[in-house]
């Protein structure tokens, strides 16, 4: 968190929100793009937690009258096979969207976060059978362990957050592994433990909060992952399940079979997701920059 | 070196059993059996006696430290046994799919390392500009587009442009190499974004590193041309980390495009496993993660090594 640190000595005798304001100018001046991205993110959330009251329709009403209708005044990005307007499903698609994201991306990052950093604290055995154990977890791939936790699990949200978290937390374990590695070896460590704190106290209280420029990284990647993610396994019937209006779900089926006389209904949700994604990953990069000294030096 | 190798590839063996212990009680735990599957149609042959005696056939009977020391002991001599759903051995019915998979992953990475290289080092001599900046965008761009879906897009502008459909029937190369083309191309391209825009940005950032190296000042200081500078002192030193990044993308491309594979109709091996896992064929779908692992295993163990092969700084532990 070096920024906090440079703009504290710049303005010495700020309030603490005076401060973090000052530290967003900085990000928006230095980084538009970033600053963009988050701007999308946060109108992405907007949408989601807003949903009811911006959806112009009812995500689940179908209207026999106005099936594989063209967008129109009426409803702006047409409507699917069954007469439901595309836009507010997008619209509470969003919400799916974001909650997947985040609790995908929250739990996958600190429960990550937390083994690796355990991992790298006790090294030796204890080091190398968590390595182990995250090695073979590392070696399924992504999208097929998500496959098979939801094929025990059963479809629906709170699996698919499941489905989607578990293989990711093996990826962050080997990033702050390698972080806390080098943090370990500081006199901080060894004092805190001279003082007689427990290993759980150490761990928790002296060594994660100082990987926490990795981890807001990897946070802010696994987000845009974790929405793909959720679009493909909703995309295959194994993540959201119908009528639950969910981005991925709605390119499915009739979105292909229908493509070419109703193209929008295979066009806008994959422009949903992709602009979402392009969001987060926009900010993600410039938080990875603004956080990462060895980057920032160049 | 040789005590290296040899200790890495005993480190291989924890993992895989690991992962195949893994599977092994994943597909145990997932509700409903082949058996009960098979018989879902004709109910008035689902008596308990036909679903034991097909148990006993498939061997499902025995208790599960069993069958899976079977298993294991089949592996150990290179036989993977045969699928309990069609009864053809596993080689054959992984053969055909493989073949499909490898070729769509070669292309892909044809497309990526064509677009990647020239845009990742273009980025980086221009960096800041608005080139580096079309570039950046266009590869985050890339991470954030879902493959399957550009498939879509594609196959749309296709028929709404050209009133064309790709071949949705797989034809081998070597029967027919235009046909194959017509229809692998599509999904390569699809695939390729995407894994030209992680590849892209490894490029960038490697020769960012590279270009603050002291011995490319030195080069400059010597009046190198810079085209020299770039091919013989730059790129050189820059490519490791994006070899990296493509042979581990290479691997992900062999078992993980699964949706991909849906949209264009390619029965890949991210198809066959998705049927297999439908249908509780636990002999292939166990055989299909093992391949995939051993895949992604392999390709680690490969990239460590040529990256000493062809970095001398690193040495082996």
């Amino acid at each position: 968190m070096a920024i906090q640190r440079a703009a504290a000595s710049d303005i010495p005798d700020v309030s603490g929100r005076r401060r973090w304001l000052t530290e967003v100018g900085d990000f928006c001046r230095h980084r538009p793009l970033g600053a963009i991205g988050a701007a999308v993110v946060v109108l992405n959330l907007l949408v989601g937690v807003g949903a009811d009251v911006i959806a112009p329709y009812d995500p689940l009403a179908t209207d026999y009258g106005a099936m594989l209708a063209a967008p129109s005044a009426a409803h702006w990005l047409g409507t699917d096979a069954f007469g439901r307007d595309v836009l507010s499903r997008i619209v509470y698609g969003s919400r799916t969207a974001m909650l997947v994201g985040f609790a995908c991306a929250f739990f996958g990052a600190t429960i990550g976060a937390v083994i690796g950093v355990t991992s790298a604290y006790f090294a030796g055995r204890v080091d190398l059978l968590i390595q182990r154990v995250m090695d073979i977890f590392l070696a399924f791939p992504l999208i097929i362990l998500a496959l098979a936790v939801v094929s025990i699990l059963g479809t629906g949200v709170t699996n698919v957050i499941m489905a989607i978290t578990i293989p990711m937390i093996p990826r962050a374990a080997l990033v702050a592994r390698s972080s806390a590695l080098a943090i370990r070896e500081l006199p901080y460590v060894d004092a805190a433990r001279a003082a007689g704190f427990r290993h759980r106290r150490i761990i928790l209280r002296h060594m994660l909060p100082n990987v926490m420029a990795p981890y807001l990284i990897m946070l802010t990647a696994y987000l845009g992952q974790a929405i793909l993610l959720e679009a493909s396994l909703s995309f295959l019937g194994l993540g959201v399940s119908e009528p639950t209006p969910a981005w991925g779900l709605m390119l499915r089926g009739a979105a292909v079979q229908f493509a070419e006389a109703a193209p929008w209904m295979a066009i806008f949700p994959g422009l949903a997701i992709s602009l979402a994604v392009f969001a987060f990953n926009l900010f993600g990069d410039s938080l990875r920059d603004a956080l990462d000294p060895r980057l920032r030096t160049q | 070196m040789i005590k290296y190798i040899v200790k890495r590839i005993l480190l291989m063996i924890p993992t895989l059993l690991g992962v195949a212990v893994l599977i092994f009680f994943l597909m145990r735990v997932v509700p409903g059996d082949i058996v009960e599957l098979r018989f879902m149609g004709d109910s008035a042959f689902a008596s308990k006696d036909n679903l034991d005696k097909e148990r006993a056939r498939l061997g499902l009977d025995q208790p599960l430290w069993q069958q899976f020391v079977t298993w294991m002991t089949g592996i150990i001599r290179l036989d993977f046994g045969t699928s309990m759903w069609t009864g053809a051995p596993i080689i054959e019915e992984i053969k055909l799919r493989a073949a499909l998979s490898f070729q769509l992953a070669v292309m892909a990475t044809f497309i990526a390392v064509v677009l990647a290289i020239p845009m990742g080092v273009v980025a980086a001599l221009k960096q800041d500009t608005w080139v580096d900046y079309a570039v950046r965008i266009f590869s985050i761009a890339g991470l954030a587009t879902p493959s399957f879906w550009l498939g879509i897009v594609f196959i749309l502008l296709l028929l709404i442009v050209f009133h064309w459909l790709p071949p949705m029937v797989y034809t081998p190369f070597w029967v027919n190499p235009w046909q194959n083309m017509l229809q692998l191309i599509w999904p390569a391209l699809a695939v390729g974004y995407r894994y030209s825009a992680v590849a892209t940005r490894m490029t960038r950032s490697a020769m960012l590193e590279v270009l603050r190296e002291d011995y490319i000042r030195t080069a400059r200081a010597k009046g190198l041309w810079q085209r020299l500078i770039l091919s013989r002192h730059a790129l050189k030193n820059a490519m490791l980390p994006v070899l990296t990044v493509i042979a581990l993308e290479f691997a992900f491309l062999m078992g993980g495009l699964v949706v991909t594979e849906q949209v264009f109709n390619l029965n890949g091996l991210g198809m066959l496993f998705v049927e297999s896992v439908a249908r509780r064929d636990y002999t292939l779908t166990q055989a299909l993660v093992m391949l995939v692992a051993f895949v992604f295993i392999f390709v680690n163990f490969a990239v460590d090594l040529m990256y000493a092969w062809l970095d001398p700084r690193i040495r082996f532990r």
